[in-house]
This record gives C-alpha cells, sequence and structure tokens, in this order.
C-alpha cells in the first residue's frame, strides 16, 4: 500500500498512463484470443464479418423464409431451444402447420411450437385436404418494431445494424413489448423474470456464422444474408420477381422478415 | 359461393392460439391499476365541483374526497410493483425512461399528481391543523406541526391567501386527474396490435368511467360513513352527487357502446376476432354481466333518482345501490378489457382463457388485500385529519 502511494507520489502521470494502457491492453488481450479460436474451429459463413473492413453499421440483414420449401420437421425449433435453453412452453421459433380442405376450411396448429417435428398427419380435417404446407415464424426484426417504441425503459433497443434486441440486465419485467408485439414472439422468461425473443442470433452473426436455425435448416427453407452484398442469396431474392411478403403489412411495422410463396391464410 | 371466391382470407376460425399467446401476462394486478386511478382521477373532480366551479351542495363531500383520493393514490402503485418482473428496477422507468413509450411517462405524471393533491389537501385543512396542533400533545403536536407546514397564522390575510392557492391547485388538478386517467387509458389505446384495446375512444372511455366510479365511491363512503357514527346525511349533497353520475354515466356507457358499434359498422378484418371473443369468452362478463346488468339497471335506478324527487329514506336506500352497482360495472369494464383484449391471440384464429386463482402472486387474495390497503390507510388519514369538519371547527353536515 505505501508502495503504491510513493509511486503514485513520484510521478502520478506516469501512473495514470500506466493504469490505463495496462488495462486497455488487457481487455484486448480478453477478446483477440476468443476470436482467433473461434476462427480455427469453424469456417466463415457470412462473408466479411471477420474482417477488419466491415463495420457493422453497413450491413443490411435480411430473414427469408420460403414456405413452399419448409418440411416441417421441427430441426429449427430443437437447435433453437438448445442454443438458447428455451424455457418449456415458451418459444423464440415455431413451425405452424396449415391445413386447406376442399370446403376452403383453413386449419391451423402448432403443437409444442412443431418442436417435435410433424410426423403424424391431422385427423380431424372433416373434408378431403385441398393444400396443406408449413410456416415458420420468428422475430420480424421490424425497421419501426413497436417493441422499441414502448419499453418503458429502453432496455429492448434496436442496434446499429437493425437487430432488435433485449438488455435482460435492464427489462423490468413489465410485458409491455409482448403487448405490442404483432407477431407475438415474445414471451417473459420465468427464471430471469425478463422479456425474451428470437435475436436472429446476433452472437454468432457478429462472429460470422448463420443463425443457428438457419444453419440446420436440411431444406434450405430458412434463408438469412445482407442485402447490402448483391452476391448474397437473400439480396437476389428479393430483387427477382418472386411472390415475397411480410406478415401482417398493414401493422406498418415494415419486417426484415420476409416470406417466399407466403399464402394469404397466414396470419 | 365460398368464402375464397369473396377473397376472404380466414375462412374459419379454427382456434389456433400462437403457441407464446397461452399465457396471459397481465392480469388481476392490471385490472386493479386503472380501476384504483380511477378512483382517484373521480373523486378529485368531486373535490373539484366544488372547489372550482363552486357547486355549493358538495360541500360535505368536498374535503372527503381528496383524502379518498390520497389513499387510493397512494396504493395505485402497488399492483404495478407486484405485476413486475423485476419490481427492483422500477425507478429505472424514471431515471432513464424511454421517450417513446407510453408507460414510461406514468411516474412522471403519477408523482406530479401526488404532490398537487397533497399541497391541496395540506393547504385545505391548514386551519383545522392548526386548531388541532394546538389542543394536541406529544406525537401528534409534532405531525400536526409537520402538516401545518411551519405555519400557525391562520389571520383572515393569511387564509384569504391559502384560498388562492387551493383554487389555483384546485384548478390544476382538474386538467391533470384528466390527464392521469386519460393516460391510463392510451396504455391501452397505444397498442395497435391488440384490436380491442386500438381505438382513440379509449382514454376517453378510460377517463368517463373514471369520473363515474369515483363519483359512485364518493356516495357509497359518504353514506356509510355517516351511518356508522350515527351523523345526519346531508341528502342535498347525496341528491346533487347522483345526478352529477347520472350526467357523466350516460356519456360513459353512450361511448362505450358506441367503441363497440363502430367496430361493428366499420367491419374490418379485426371485427371478425373481436365479434367472435364478444358472442364467445366475453359474452358473460361483457354482455351480461357489464352491459346487462351492471349498465342497464343503475343506468335506470340514477335516472328516476335524477328526474324524479325521491322520498329522502328511498333515495338513501337507492343512491348506494346504484352506486354500488356502478362500482362494479367499472370494475368488469376494466376486467374486459384489459383481460379481454389479452383473451384473443393476435393469431386472430383463436383466444386463450385466464382463471385467476387465489393464492398466486398476482392472484385473488392479493388483489382484495391491494383493494382493503386503501380503505386502511383512510381510516388512518381519518385518525389525523377529520373528514366532515370545516375551517372554524364545525360539522359541515
Amino acid at each position: 500500500m505505501i508502495d503504491i502511494k510513493k509511486e503514485i507520489q513520484k510521478d502520478r502521470r506516469a501512473f495514470i498512463k500506466n493504469v490505463l494502457s495496462g488495462t486497455i491492453a488487457g481487455s484486448l488481450l480478453m477478446v483477440i484470443p476468443a476470436g482467433a479460436a473461434l476462427d480455427e474451429r469453424l469456417p466463415e459463413q457470412l462473408p466479411g464479418m471477420r474482417g477488419d473492413d466491415s463495420p457493422f453499421t453497413e450491413k443490411k440483414f435480411a430473414f427469408v423464409v420460403d414456405v413452399t420449401a419448409c418440411i416441417g420437421c421441427g430441426s429449427c425449433c430443437v437447435a433453437d431451444k438448445n442454443e438458447y435453453n428455451v424455457p418449456d412452453g415458451n418459444y423464440r421459433t415455431w413451425v405452424e402447420r396449415y391445413v386447406i380442405d376442399d370446403h376452403d376450411e383453413v386449419f391451423v396448429d402448432s403443437p409444442n411450437g412443431g418442436l417435435d417435428g410433424y410426423t403424424e398427419p391431422r385427423k380431424d380435417i372433416p373434408y378431403p385436404v385441398r393444400d396443406t404446407f408449413f410456416v415458420p415464424k420468428l422475430c420480424n426484426m421490424c425497421e419501426k418494431p413497436s417493441c422499441v417504441q414502448v419499453c418503458p425503459v429502453g432496455a429492448t433497443y434496436k442496434t446499429e445494424d437493425g437487430f432488435i434486441l433485449i438488455d435482460k440486465d435492464r427489462c423490468v419485467g413489465c410485458g409491455y413489448c409482448i403487448q405490442a408485439c404483432p407477431y407475438s414472439v415474445r414471451f417473459l422468461n420465468p427464471v430471469s423474470r425478463t422479456a425474451e425473443k428470437c435475436t436472429w442470433c446476433y452472437s454468432r452473426v457478429r462472429q460470422g456464422l448463420l443463425p443457428a436455425c438457419v444453419n440446420v435448416c436440411p431444406v434450405h427453407a430458412r434463408k438469412f444474408g445482407d442485402l447490402n452484398d448483391k452476391t448474397s442469396e437473400v439480396y437476389k431474392i428479393l430483387r427477382e420477381p418472386h411472390v415475397i411478403s411480410v406478415l401482417k403489412p398493414g401493422m406498418g411495422n415494415q419486417p426484415a422478415l420476409h416470406y417466399l410463396g407466403l399464402r394469404r391464410e397466414v396470419v | 359461393m365460398s368464402a375464397v371466391a369473396h377473397g376472404e382470407t380466414i375462412a374459419a376460425v379454427s382456434n389456433y392460439i400462437f403457441p407464446n399467446d397461452l399465457h396471459v401476462h397481465w392480469s388481476l394486478m392490471i385490472v386493479l391499476y386503472p380501476y384504483i386511478t380511477g378512483l382517484v382521477a373521480g373523486a378529485f373532480i368531486v373535490s373539484s365541483l366544488y372547489h372550482v366551479f363552486h357547486i355549493k351542495a358538495l360541500k360535505p363531500v368536498a374535503r372527503f374526497s381528496l383524502l379518498f383520493a390520497l389513499a387510493f393514490l397512494i396504493c395505485a402503485t402497488w399492483p404495478l410493483l407486484n405485476h413486475l418482473g423485476r419490481p427492483e428496477r422500477a425507478m429505472s422507468m424514471m431515471l432513464t425512461p424511454n421517450p417513446t413509450s407510453a408507460m414510461a411517462g406514468f411516474g412522471y405524471i403519477y408523482s406530479a399528481y401526488f404532490i398537487v393533491l397533497l399541497l391541496e389537501i395540506i393547504f385545505i385543512f391548514r386551519p383545522i391543523v392548526v386548531g388541532l396542533g394546538q389542543k394536541a400533545t406529544g406525537f401528534m403536536k409534532a405531525l400536526y406541526g409537520v402538516l401545518a407546514i411551519g405555519s400557525d397564522n391562520v389571520s383572515e390575510k393569511a387564509l384569504k391567501l391559502d384560498h388562492k392557492i387551493i383554487a389555483f391547485l384546485a384548478a390544476i388538478g382538474i386538467p391533470m386527474a384528466c390527464f392521469l386517467h386519460g393516460y391510463v387509458g392510451f396504455i391501452f389505446g397505444g397498442i395497435k396490435a391488440n384490436p380491442l384495446w386500438a381505438t382513440p375512444l379509449m382514454p376517453l372511455i378510460f377517463l368517463l368511467s373514471a369520473c363515474v366510479s369515483g363519483i359512485a365511491g364518493i356516495i357509497v363512503t359518504y353514506i356509510l360513513l355517516m351511518k356508522l357514527s350515527g351523523r345526519e346525511i346531508d341528502v342535498e349533497c347525496v341528491q346533487t352527487l347522483v345526478k352529477f353520475l347520472w350526467g357523466f354515466f350516460i356519456l360513459d356507457f353512450t361511448f362505450e357502446m358506441l367503441e363497440l358499434f363502430s367496430h361493428f359498422y366499420m367491419a374490418t378484418h379485426h371485427w371478425h376476432t373481436l365479434e367472435a371473443l364478444y358472442s364467445g369468452p366475453l359474452f358473460n362478463t361483457f354482455w351480461v354481466a357489464q352491459v346487462g346488468i351492471f349498465s342497464v339497471i343503475p343506468f335506470f335506478l340514477l335516472m328516476f333518482m335524477s328526474l324524479i324527487r325521491f322520498k329522502d329514506g328511498l333515495l338513501l336506500f337507492f343512491a348506494p345501490i346504484a352506486s354500488i352497482m356502478i362500482l362494479v360495472q367499472v370494475l368488469l369494464m376494466r376486467w374486459n378489457v384489459v383481460v379481454g383484449g389479452q383473451l384473443m391471440s393476435k393469431s386472430e384464429r383463436g383466444a386463450t382463457v385466464f382463471h385467476p386463482m387465489w393464492l398466486e402472486k398476482e392472484g385473488i387474495l392479493p388483489a382484495i388485500i391491494i383493494m382493503i390497503a386503501p380503505v386502511v390507510i383512510l381510516w388512518i388519514i381519518g385518525k389525523i385529519l377529520p373528514f366532515w369538519m370545516d375551517d372554524e371547527g364545525v360539522e359541515v353536515a
């Protein structure tokens, strides 16, 4: 203790400099090896995310779900639950099954959020089935997010690269965002007692990896990429003359989640 | 012809609920919150009718309604704190508020209103407090000293200044009371994702039902406390309160029905969901209870009491009955809006169910305790500040 005091008294300015540089160097050491280890383990799935020349504000990420491709296997739900340890009965993502009979009646279900996969056909359809398809749901990452608007403490916020995230250390657990979200993607985590939702795997994306659900989808029904990258698949899909829509466009939230081949029965 | 041929997007409600919509997040506590703030705003309006608009007949309850408002205002935050997942972070709403959030304003509006109400009570009761302080000893003497804000000057000049301050506080108190409750309505009315809530009429309906519940609350407690203490009831005062109650209730009920009728008439795709809600899960609590029993019956009771001069005994028998029914009506309205709105899934294809338990954190028992608390607080306030005494120390009734 006395030694430190002597040290400070000798040259106050030099002491502060030493402390500051030590802190900065220490913090860098904590960050750099982590990145390096990841690079070695997994190849980069999103181009340019690990380079220094890629400030994240230059990215404009979009998510595309191909309704015509989804087979309802539930792999995405399993991957998501494992990645985030989602409590039972709550869903960051889920898959809905639509069945339309030849009397044009629409039947929708999503038992356990589709987590177990749709292995059996629905048996309670009164007339012959005319059409059936699956619709995966997740956070819409709105351009104008209602949840961010209503959060009383700013715990839900939009990052500069367009992701809507939740700071669970700030969230008061009032549930206002859950009421405000038109897509019901939010829930209150019973353990942390704070709001939670899909983040499009922000931590993975920032490290150049695809969201977990995109990564595991066996039929490539979930697609993710940068719209500013003209070689990306999502850019091409949204540029080409496909049938593309967003959910509840009338809400005016302008989702960054797009659906390829979306049917009008889907809400 | 099939539904598809008509371009209808939803051919059937197959009772599909989004998986995260099964749970009703805003429970009994959020039903009580607008109910309690409504009682506060309504009671304040009663007091202001005397202090600002000089409705002389309301003199007997003018002071009491302020204390009634204070007792309930003290408890207004309790259901909210009990509801929050992380109540220890509640102060963040005031320290680091999000300016675009309707909810973030509550702390400020609540605090500002609390200060105005407290100041008005202090100035109105100052002459009495000075008198009581002279007679009291020990702790009570010290307490009265604090309540008199250190001044025992009750000269004519000082009281004149007091009255000016009171008139000013009561005058700014009215828009503040309106704002407090209109704002609570907006917390719901501003949620576009919920077709039952998202209507510009919501703040107005909340405000009018607040006035109605406050007046009804004052009628019931005034008559009850007078009977219990063996004092004489001022029939003229009750008669006037009944007339105001009827007037406000006409507006309240009209707008409630108008809101529903507009949805029905415009019949956007939202009506599809709302219709299923009103004819299904809300049929009993809305049509049968809120509208059929607790709106129509008190409406006619109040109308008869306002238009026909009842005998005193009859008036004092029916006025509390109608008022209690109105209090139930407003509670049902809060339930139907807050819980009803959440029963509809945002899938627009089905409704969930909600049955509050007795002993859970936000259950029926905590709700009852929170509703009894203001009554206990009012009783304690009554031990310090006399409800029915005017400046000269004479009973007003």
